[in-house]
């Protein structure tokens, strides 16, 4: 044990612990799709005018709806974790339950809209038909489809792992440590929600730009 | 000195014999031996494809291999050297097994991550292999855009994959190590009272854990570009080689210092130890670590001063890159004020110590030559260049990794080496490594450029010393393999603390208990007290 263990006792020093290497791990999340951002950047500002015309082919409405879903997952998140810490199991465990659901209802209007973009022949490199500003609205899809497609594989992620936590809260007890699991899957969660924040105006609505 | 603990508990060694136990282990120490039979294997791969191009370079002629194969095995040579032996060398076997003793600890923060990382670097080491039985790749560990993704013809996804997974396997070594140092601490283990080799772990991990994940992200963007024919570094579809170039050395550059940093750490114990003195600037040193990391993320476009990036941006890198060797300089006079009037023992891992000063210096120093636009654009892409990082990763680097396994292998096996073989195996490396990379400084000034199978006559004499220092060289990196494997077996059995070190990990039997003490070990006010006058009464 180190010396904080005996400072502050094993449940306070393991929340910190486990609390600090998943602030680490979000670093280092942070510079992986910081690379994702930086092509971005480079596109955004090399062709800023076919930028904003390309983003016209994304379905806004449907990330403004898949960005009210995630916010609100976020905050059932934000509850759940609150919850957890005055033990009341049943209700962490329902608000669990929300969160995933509404994670899996972001993933399922992601795909229609995946669905609806191939036919549309908007995915580079294997289904593209839009014959205006090829070159950049191309690459622009090329980005979107990848910093979109690595968001959802962390979603999905989340949305497992929330739902497997809220199956062990099935029954009782609930012991203090729980709430230390829960606090720092709530972190994750709301670090892939705060990516989306910038993955819906980068993409969808860039286009507003008159 | 304080009271050695005989533990009277097996050791970590005795928990169990089977493979079984080993490849399940989430024991810090285990895993240690675990990559450094790993890294070990990967060495000779790395090795013997060097020498295999230093045996093409005898001649001016290419008529050893083909230009294709030559740029398979200068590529391999790099992939195998650079991202699966150097990043992992000293913090994946050094340090994991030292961390948590060096700091009073009984195991990392994540135990099970831990062992995970090992799986992970195997992984990508598979796709590397497999790379190699398929046919290899030719683009250079670099994997320049477009060369990589339009034109080379080899199997640069697979390569590609194996970088890209080994990645997340640094990744979660330092994730461990930050927060294994932040978290598990002994009582009374200060920040300040740290070994500095601890210091060079956590700064190696910072780097470690910001950097990687941009390579990640690179390689993907190359490899959907190379299989999709969509893609940001591309000019002819919009995009920007120099892009690549950028998000490459965003990592690459503070790579080395994730390969040298580790090396300075270990060069600080055995420096203090076999000097009996206390090392000088303790503080200084600490700052100068965080301040080459911090600096390290700073000086990446200094590999782009000829690639058309703009001049204004080369002059800022150019006087960032000057400032690096502010706290380089600050670490290489520390060491030597260690030594002056100490009393030295020229024992081998001192040896390799000694040997990591000089020729660190000597990289540094050219380092600077390189750093200046004007001289660089005459020296880019020469022999100087691969002389240069040569002193600074195999001088540097593979010697205190050397240094080091030496130092603590009594502690690591309970064996002692055989003391005369390992002086002579270290000076037949400081030797063979001279002889080998001095001429390149030359030939490289000179204009003979990298990565051609072919030369003018007039560079052979040079190549030929070169190429003879190789195997004298070859020589100095399996000897110790011949006697380190003898004493597993047969050297006598290591004392708690055969060198009269400091530091936490002599406070417990060789080779420790699972869990390293028995007792949480009470931490040294002063660090280093070697000398007499801070000794404390």
């Amino acid at each position: 044990m180190s010396a904080a263990a005996r400072e502050m006792g094993p449940g306070e020093w393991r929340e910190q612990t486990s609390s600090l290497g998943m602030w680490v791990f979000l670093a280092t999340e942070v510079m992986f799709f910081g690379a994702v951002f930086l092509a971005y950047l480079y596109l955004r500002t090399q062709y800023p005018d076919a930028v904003s015309e390309a983003s016209r082919h994304t379905h806004e409405w449907m990330g403004t709806m898949n960005t009210a879903i995630l916010l609100t997952s976020s905050f059932s998140m934000a509850l759940a974790v609150r919850f957890s810490q005055i033990a009341k199991r049943q209700t962490v465990q329902r608000l669990l339950w929300v969160t995933a659901a509404l994670g899996a209802a972001f993933l399922a209007l992601k795909l229609t809209e995946y669905t609806m973009e191939w036919h549309e022949g908007l995915v580079p490199g294997l289904h593209f038909t839009i014959a205006r500003n090829a070159r950049v609205t191309q690459l622009f899809f090329f980005l979107y489809f990848l910093a979109t497609g690595v968001h959802a594989v962390h979603l999905a992620i989340g949305v497992a792992t929330v739902l497997w936590m809220s199956w062990r809260l099935r029954k009782p007890p609930f012991p203090d440590w729980r709430a230390d699991e829960i606090d720092v899957l709530g972190l994750y969660w709301h670090f892939v929600d705060a990516i989306w924040i910038f993955l819906y105006p980068l993409f969808y609505l860039v286009s507003l730009q008159a | 000195m304080s009271v050695i603990a005989a533990t009277g508990q097996p050791s970590y060694l005795e928990e169990g014999f089977s493979l079984w136990s080993w490849i399940t282990t989430r024991d810090h120490k285990r895993i240690a031996i675990l990559y450094m039979v790993a890294i070990t294997a990967f060495f000779f791969i790395g090795g013997a494809a060097a020498a295999m191009i230093r045996l093409e370079l005898v001649t001016p002629r290419g008529d050893l291999v083909t230009a294709d194969t030559y740029n398979k095995l200068f590529t391999v040579h790099g992939v195998v050297m650079v991202w699966f032996f150097l990043i992992p060398s000293i913090p994946a076997t050094l340090g994991n097994f030292l961390i948590p003793l060096m700091i009073g600890a009984r195991e990392v923060a994540f135990p099970r991550l831990n062992i995970l990382s090992w799986y992970i670097y195997v992984l990508g080491g598979i796709f590397v292999i497999y790379t190699l039985i398929a046919g290899g790749v030719d683009t250079g560990w670099t994997f320049y855009t477009p060369f990589s993704t339009l034109f080379s013809n080899t199997h640069v996804v697979l390569a590609v994959m194996g970088v890209f997974v080994v990645g997340f396997s640094s990744i979660l070594t330092g994730l461990n190590f930050i927060v294994t140092v932040h978290r598990m601490r002994a009582p009374g283990m200060t920040w300040f009272r740290m070994p500095l080799f601890v210091w060079a772990n956590y700064a190696t991990s910072i780097i470690m854990v910001l950097a990687t994940p941009v390579l990640a992200m690179t390689l993907v963007l190359l490899a959907l570009e190379r299989v999709l024919r969509v893609g940001i570094f591309d000019p002819a579809l919009g995009g920007d080689p120099l892009l690549f170039q950028h998000l490459f050395w965003f990592y690459s550059h503070p790579a080395v210092y994730i390969m040298v940093l580790p090396a300075m750490g270990v060069v600080s114990e055995i420096i203090t130890c076999f000097a009996r003195k206390r090392i000088f600037g303790y503080k200084f040193m600490c700052y100068a670590i965080l301040g080459i990391a911090g600096f390290g993320f700073l000086v990446w476009g200094h590999h782009m001063f000829v690639s058309g990036q703009s001049m204004y941006a080369g002059m800022v890198f150019s006087a960032l890159s000057f400032m690096v060797a502010v706290p380089s300089a600050i670490k290489v006079f520390n060491w030597t004020a260690t030594l002056y009037k100490g009393s030295i023992a020229f024992t081998a891992p001192m040896l390799y110590a000694l040997g990591f000063v000089g020729l660190f210096t000597v990289g540094g120093m050219t380092g600077l030559y390189l750093a200046a636009i004007a001289l660089d654009v005459h020296l880019t892409d020469t022999y100087f260049v691969i002389a240069h990082f040569h002193y600074i990763m195999v001088g540097g680097s593979v010697m205190a990794y050397l240094g080091g396994i030496h130092y603590w292998w009594p502690k690591v096996t309970g064996r002692m080496y055989n003391e005369a073989w390992g002086r002579v195996a270290a000076l037949i490396i400081f030797a063979g490594f001279n002889l080998t990379f001095f001429p390149q400084y030359i030939l490289g000034y000179l204009g003979m450029p990298r990565r051609y199978h072919e030369y003018p006559p007039e560079f052979q004499v040079l190549n030929i010393l070169s190429s003879a220092g190789a195997s004298i060289l070859a020589v100095g990196y399996l000897l110790p393999l011949v006697y380190l494997g003898w004493s597993l077996f047969k050297g006598p059995h290591a004392p708690p603390n055969p060198w009269d070190a400091r530091g936490l990990e002599w406070k417990t039997s060789s080779p420790p208990p699972k869990d390293n003490f028995v007792e949480t070990p009470a931490v040294d006010p002063v660090p280093y007290s070697y000398s007499p006058e801070v000794k404390p009464a």
